[in-house]
């Protein structure tokens, strides 16, 4: 089966910008059908009727006609591009979160990820680039590729791995029997019961749904990241998140155990929402109410994605600080370190408090009552979901050309289903079920049709 | 005493005549040669042609201009259409053969060839000079010379035959091995290995009782395998079905102390697709039956020949298991099944075109490459046989895509996969079947042949035209004709499908399912006249055109993408190891697989998509 190669006919997109904080966005879309994509997206201008090297304004909407962003568009028509092809880049606001919805749409209309350094090589095959610059391309699409090789799997959590191989061997195992009936009609072999493989079919369709729903960015803008905000009573972690919200929500005062019941609030950091959880100080609890308060407190951080831990730079020692820490740890909680009141103390050092559990990028000192590395603590929250630091609990599938691909099998299983229920024969049945299996393989990293052959010989009494 | 040859041929057996033919038919001068004229074209195992995937192959051989389908068209005593329920990429022309009459006709019709001559002898060398063949040697001594030479030993190198415990040399029952090539291929720095197939018993017809099996008939309105009007087929002989039980299983069972395929004795790779009776019941002891073909061997012969049935145990363990088959109480046996042992090369070493990257202007075709089959075998000979030639007037090679062939799909696994048993073709194998079909075999590959300069194909291409003029006219007419509710509503609910509410093009109602031209044929006068002057053959190819117009297309667009990669061509002796950014492996496959385009190096396993961006950039374009 080769739907594999390198496939120089499609229609490519990617993010032109690097991943991460910036203004502006740029997508690239390039290849034949670029501007029509493109075009079907954009309320503007026809861009079908636009010159080459033009710019033009509008809003790119979705299928609900619902809008996503307003954005400059830029065409180059071939072969007056850097690809040499139909080539659109479009500027939108530097969102993550905009640029992955604006990519999926490109995708839903048509178009697929980029192969690592595919735009370059595009650009070479087309005469665009200079001879001497190969093996600078060739090198480029090497290491990149192999960085990009990691598979779907390894980023995969929970069951889901070893359920989608599992399924996937189950429908290798009918397409073994579909072409047992095909290639050995007339021995006396089994034959697919058709309502048990409509049945896999469907199963598989709901864990990819599944899967597809727990798409890692989709995800942080549909529900936000649960942030825990911990500390020991007065370290300041009811100011601190006044000074991240700019505004005097929780109940602030310098009494010790102030805060008792968790309050709830959303901080948006460049698009993404974070659902802070402010919690009652950690001690030995001095009285009945606040033992509740602690107790609390520890299931609200087993249920969130992120920890933010604030001490007081003066009041605690290295040595509580990191008896706190191994305390709150959780698997799969990314901690944060707050030092706070660092205006009382400029001679905090990282250095002091290091340990298993923190790292130096983890550790922020502040000021919260001063405002101080307050917007240095909101980058440093952003980069954590954004690098995939922080493992958000219902999220599976991360990589954006692994959701392609779970789409895709998706799509493939539909056809499997629609041609069962229009009664066509079962070599056509069988076409589509190699495609769905192809597209499962890519998730699971097993691409093989060979072994449809290997599993008839193996399982299948057959040969006259 | 010889002339000097264009192409030697060793061996004639299916791979062989077509390789002598396909030459002779490009206008080179042939000998072919042969160790006994009395075995040219043997059935060595099945007396059929043909079968799931196999059928198509015949098919393209015959498009091609090789004999196999006229042969067997002409020879035939039963024909069927396998997988006519199925779509019509799956279906399949099978022939069961008069053996005797088959191998007659395939030595009247090279007999018939001005272009080929014969030598009778074993042929124990190759003459090579300055790394090319340029003649054989031959068991008397004697030198014969040619331009290219073309081997296709079968199963004669160094045949090792099994019975039980008994182990003679042969290269089939009753006749003896070939010796002296392998030792001198090895020589010359070929890998050789080693193969292992089988074959069941032949049993006397006139003692079997035929009662007690099924009948298998033949199809009611027979086919044929040639494009051209070779004879229809009008009487048939049956073949019958039984069943082993678990009482046969158990006396199967006692000889497998004696058996060479349990004892270690056999150690070439055997197929597991074609079991011997002791491995299926060794392997799948759960099953209490296995189903036996007992086929007829021709017209007028009582020769049976026992499909399904393969062995190489004791003689004694096969004939008192056999007896206890229901029918074959009282069978007296011509021969027992044996296993045969034989050398072959791993086909890597072959350029697509089937000629050895070590010697040039010598090809390998058929079992020597590690195929199985008389289809295979016939196949690769054309193939060979057509390069032989083409080299000797250094042009390019002939060579089918994966996307025009199931001779493609072959060749291609072959030198760039290698195999691991006996290869034998199959449906799923070809990533385009719904392009490959059996009744389109004509359209793909007789104008390929009549561009290469095969001769003789004027007549067949004249059809070729017809018969899509043909198809387009009558899909004209189906996308133009209107018809009414009242026309059509009648036939429709017959086949439970909506009625229609309107007036409509009738090619529309030719996509839903279950409707078929015959049946609108039935219902609508005007169509029935319209397609009269059709043949069933130009019918059947216009109505999968429209019918399966969806999936084809979408077949072809994965093809035209493919075909894109099959153009931009490798360079012989290309340095790999200098593209630094190739990973260790690729460097290592394309070095030693020199394929000839990036497509081939793309399905050489180890080889990236990465590694062809790289290629690519390499290849500058």
């Amino acid at each position: 089966m080769q739907y594999t190669s390198t496939n120089l006919t499609d229609t490519i997109v990617a993010l032109a910008t690097p991943p991460g904080v910036g203004a502006i966005g740029v997508i690239r879309l390039s290849g034949t059908a670029a501007i029509a994509i493109a075009n079907q997206t954009f309320k503007g201008k026809d861009l079908s009727q636009q010159a080459t090297h033009t710019i033009h304004f509008g809003t790119i909407r979705n299928e609900e006609d619902k809008i996503i962003d307003e954005v400059l568009v830029s065409l180059f028509v071939a072969p007056k591009s850097y690809t040499g092809e139909n080539v659109v880049e479009v500027s939108c606001h530097g969102s993550d979160y905009i640029i992955q919805e604006l990519i999926q749409l490109f995708i839903r209309q048509g178009a697929r990820m980029a192969q690592p350094g595919e735009f370059t090589l595009r650009a070479f095959l087309n005469g665009q680039m200079d001879l001497s610059q190969a093996e600078a391309v060739a090198d480029l699409i090497a290491s990149s590729s192999s960085a990009s090789h990691s598979l779907a799997m390894q980023q995969m959590r929970g069951g889901f791995s070893d359920e989608i191989k599992k399924l996937r061997q189950e429908l290798i195992d009918f397409a073994s029997l579909i072409e047992l009936e095909l290639d050995f009609s007339e021995e006396d072999v089994e034959f697919a019961n058709r309502d048990d493989l409509r049945a896999l079919i469907q199963k598989i369709q709901r864990l990819i749904h599944t899967l597809m729903q727990s798409f890692q960015l989709g995800n942080v803008l549909k529900n936000g990241v649960n942030t825990v905000i911990a500390g020991r009573p007065n370290a300041g972690k009811s100011t601190l998140l006044n000074a991240l919200l700019n505004e005097e929500r929780a109940i602030v005062s310098s009494i010790a155990g102030t805060t008792r019941d968790t309050i709830e609030e959303v901080l948006n950091i460049q698009g993404i929402q974070f659902r802070l959880v402010d919690t009652a100080g950690i001690r030995e609890a001095q009285d009945q109410i606040e033992a509740i308060g602690v107790e609390k407190t520890m299931e609200k951080i087993q249920q969130s994605s992120l920890l933010v831990y604030v001490f007081d730079v003066i009041q605690t020692p290295p040595e509580e600080v990191k008896a706190d820490l191994e305390k709150l740890y959780q698997e799969g909680v990314f901690t944060v370190v707050v030092a706070n009141k660092m205006d009382l103390n400029p001679y905090t050092k990282f250095e002091h408090y290091a340990s298993n559990y923190l790292t130096k990028e983890q550790f922020i000192p502040t000021s919260a009552i001063h405002k101080m590395n307050i917007d240095y603590l909101k980058e440093r929250l952003y980069q954590a979901v954004v690098q995939e630091k922080v493992q958000l609990d219902d999220t599976i599938v991360s990589n954006a050309r692994h959701f392609e691909a779970l789409k895709k099998s998706y799509d493939s299983l539909a056809d499997v289903l629609h041609g069962m229920n229009t009664g066509i024969t079962s070599d056509f049945i069988a076409m589509d079920i190699r495609k769905a299996l192809h597209y499962l393989g890519e998730i699971t990293g097993e691409i093989s049709t060979d072994d449809l052959l290997g599993n008839i010989f193996s399982n299948f009494c057959i040969g006259k | 005493m010889f002339p000097k040859y264009d192409v030697i041929v060793v061996g004639a057996g299916h791979a062989g005549c077509e390789a002598a033919v396909a030459a002779a038919n490009m206008g080179s001068k042939v000998l072919l040669a042969t160790m006994n004229m009395n075995t040219i074209a043997q059935m060595s195992c099945n007396p059929a042609m043909g079968g799931v995937a196999k059928g198509q192959i015949v098919r393209e051989i015959d498009a091609l201009g090789g004999y196999s389908g006229i042969v067997t068209d002409h020879t035939m005593v039963q024909f069927r259409m396998l997988n006519r329920s199925k779509g019509p990429a799956m279906w399949s022309p099978r022939a069961q053969s008069d053996r005797m009459l088959f191998a007659n006709k395939w030595r009247m019709m090279l007999e018939a060839h001005p272009n080929v001559d014969f030598w009778q002898e074993m042929i124990t060398g190759i003459v090579v000079k300055d790394g090319r063949a340029v003649g054989v040697h031959t068991g008397m001594g004697l030198e014969i010379e040619s331009h290219s030479v073309v081997l296709t030993n079968g199963t004669f190198l160094n045949g090792l035959i099994h019975i039980g415990e008994k182990q003679f040399g042969g290269g089939r029952a009753g006749e003896k091995a070939a010796k002296g090539i392998t030792e001198q291929l090895v020589q010359l720095g070929f890998e050789s290995g080693r193969m292992k197939t089988g074959t069941p018993p032949r049993v006397d017809g006139r003692t079997l009782n035929w009662d007690r099996m099924e009948i298998q008939a033949g199809d009611e309105a027979p086919s044929q395998f040639s494009y051209t009007d070779t004879p229809k087929l009008k009487k048939q002989l049956p073949c019958h079905i039984t069943y082993t039980s678990p009482k046969v299983h158990d006396l199967l069972k006692e000889g497998f102390d004696r058996s060479p395929m349990f004892n270690g004795r056999i150690q070439g790779l055997g197929p597991r697709y074609c079991p011997s009776i002791e491995d299926k019941i060794n392997r799948f002891a759960g099953r209490d039956r296995h189903q036996l073909f007992v086929e007829p061997e021709g017209w007028e012969t009582c020769e049976i020949y026992v499909n399904g049935f393969s062995s190489s145990l004791p003689e004694d363990v096969q004939y008192k298991a056999l007896k206890e088959v229901p029918g074959f109480e009282n069978m007296k046996m011509f021969r027992p099944g044996y296993a045969i042992e034989y050398d072959f090369f791993q086909p890597t070493q072959l350029r697509p075109s089937l000629e050895t990257r070590l010697v040039k202007n010598l090809f390998f075709a058929g079992q020597i490459n590690g195929t199985t089959g008389y289809e295979e075998a016939a196949s690769q000979g054309l193939i060979a046989g057509m390069n032989a030639h083409l080299a000797i007037h250094e042009e390019e090679p002939f060579i089918l895509k994966r996307s025009e062939a199931y001779i493609g799909v072959l060749v291609d696994d072959l030198v760039n996969k290698g195999t691991k048993e006996p290869y034998r073709m199959f449906t799923s194998r070809a990533e385009y079947r719904i392009l490959l079909r059996q009744d389109n075999a004509d359209l793909r590959l007789t104008p390929l042949a009549q561009k290469v300069g095969v001769q003789g194909m004027e007549d067949r291409m004249t059809r070729v035209n017809e018969k899509e003029q043909a198809a387009t006219d009558i899909e004209k007419f189906f996308a133009k004709l209107s018809v009414t509710p009242d026309q059509l509503n009648g036939y429709l609910e017959t086949l439970g499908s909506s009625k229609l509410k309107q007036q409509v093009k009738l090619h529309g109602i030719l996509l839903r399912p279950h409707v078929k031209i015959e049946g609108l044929r039935t219902a609508l006068p005007v169509v029935d006249e319209f397609l009269s002057k059709y043949t069933q053959e130009t019918l059947e190819l216009a109505e999968i055109n429209m019918k399966y117009e969806g999936y084809i297309k979408k077949e072809q667009e994965m093809v035209d993408k493919m075909n894109r990669l099959e153009a931009v061509r490798l360079s012989d002796n290309f340095d790999y190891a200098q593209l630094k950014s190739l990973s260790s492996e690729a460097t290592e496959k394309l070095s030693k697989l020199q394929p000839r385009t990036i497509g081939q190096a793309s399905r050489i396993s180890g080889v990236s998509p990465a590694d062809i961006s790289v290629l690519l950039v390499h290849m500058g374009r």
